[in-house]
């Protein structure tokens, strides 16, 4: 298949989804992970928890995969995007790409990790060493002292 | 009047208290609902920033309700 996208509640193993984009006339792959940092906007992080709705974000991200098909020259694309409660240092995301040449390849694969950031139905709750926990991108109380994410 | 049923996630999940209702309304689209859900819940993201789905596709907020829809809200996504 020439592409695949999954949302998935285990861990993501990267090296066996980088052995199923090999292909005869792939010359380059380009793999990107996305972790959980201990930091974000100033606040210590200490987990995150994805929600999903996985009928849409998987027609999103397999639309999104579609796209990078017929834009670039690429042979083939995965993603999987983790849901459930991660710690800091795990994979959330992984996107690859393999390509009969790089450029193709690097600029699937940005285009690929781009759009499933802002179109696809996941949502991420950060949880900070406070104790306090919050939605990323989402409006929150005033008492909160949080303004509306300018993104 | 119609009776529709609202689903919702992530923050809007934990502002309404609940993941799903069901509702009779007066609302006729999508936008109106929102706004009416909105006010009762508490909900401080805009449409302009959030998506809605009715029957497992996702639509535009001018969309018209019938009867037994199922209205999904989604606020601001964060994925990746």
């Amino acid at each position: 298949m020439a592409a695949s996208f999954e949302i998935s509640a285990r861990p993501i193993e990267p090296d066996a989804l980088k052995a199923a984009l090999a292909a005869d006339r792939a010359g380059a792959c380009v793999c990107f992970e996305g972790w959980v940092r201990n930091h974000n906007e100033g606040e210590p992080v200490t987990a995150l928890e994805y929600e999903t709705h996985e009928p849409l974000a998987v027609k999103e991200g397999e639309r999104v995969l579609a796209e990078a098909l017929e834009r670039f020259a690429i042979v083939r694309a995965r993603c999987v995007h983790r849901t459930g409660r991660l710690e800091i240092g795990d994979c959330a995301v992984w996107v690859g790409v393999s390509a009969a040449h790089r450029g193709a390849a690097f600029d699937a694969c940005r285009y690929i990790i781009d759009e499933i950031k802002h179109r696809l139905p996941i949502w991420k709750k950060e949880h900070y060493s406070s104790g306090e926990s919050g939605w990323v991108n989402c409006a929150r109380p005033e008492r909160d002292g949080a303004a509306l994410p300018s993104s | 009047m119609v009776d529709v049923t609202a689903q919702y996630f992530a923050v809007f999940r934990e502002q309404a208290g609940r993941d799903a209702e069901a509702l009779t309304t007066r609302s006729q689209t999508a936008r109106e609902l929102f706004a009416e859900l909105a006010e009762r819940h508490g909900f401080l993201d805009t449409t302009a920033r959030c998506k809605v789905a009715i029957n497992g596709e996702m639509t535009e907020w001018e969309a018209r309700l019938q009867s037994g829809d199922v209205v999904l809200f989604f606020p601001p996504v964060a994925g990746g």
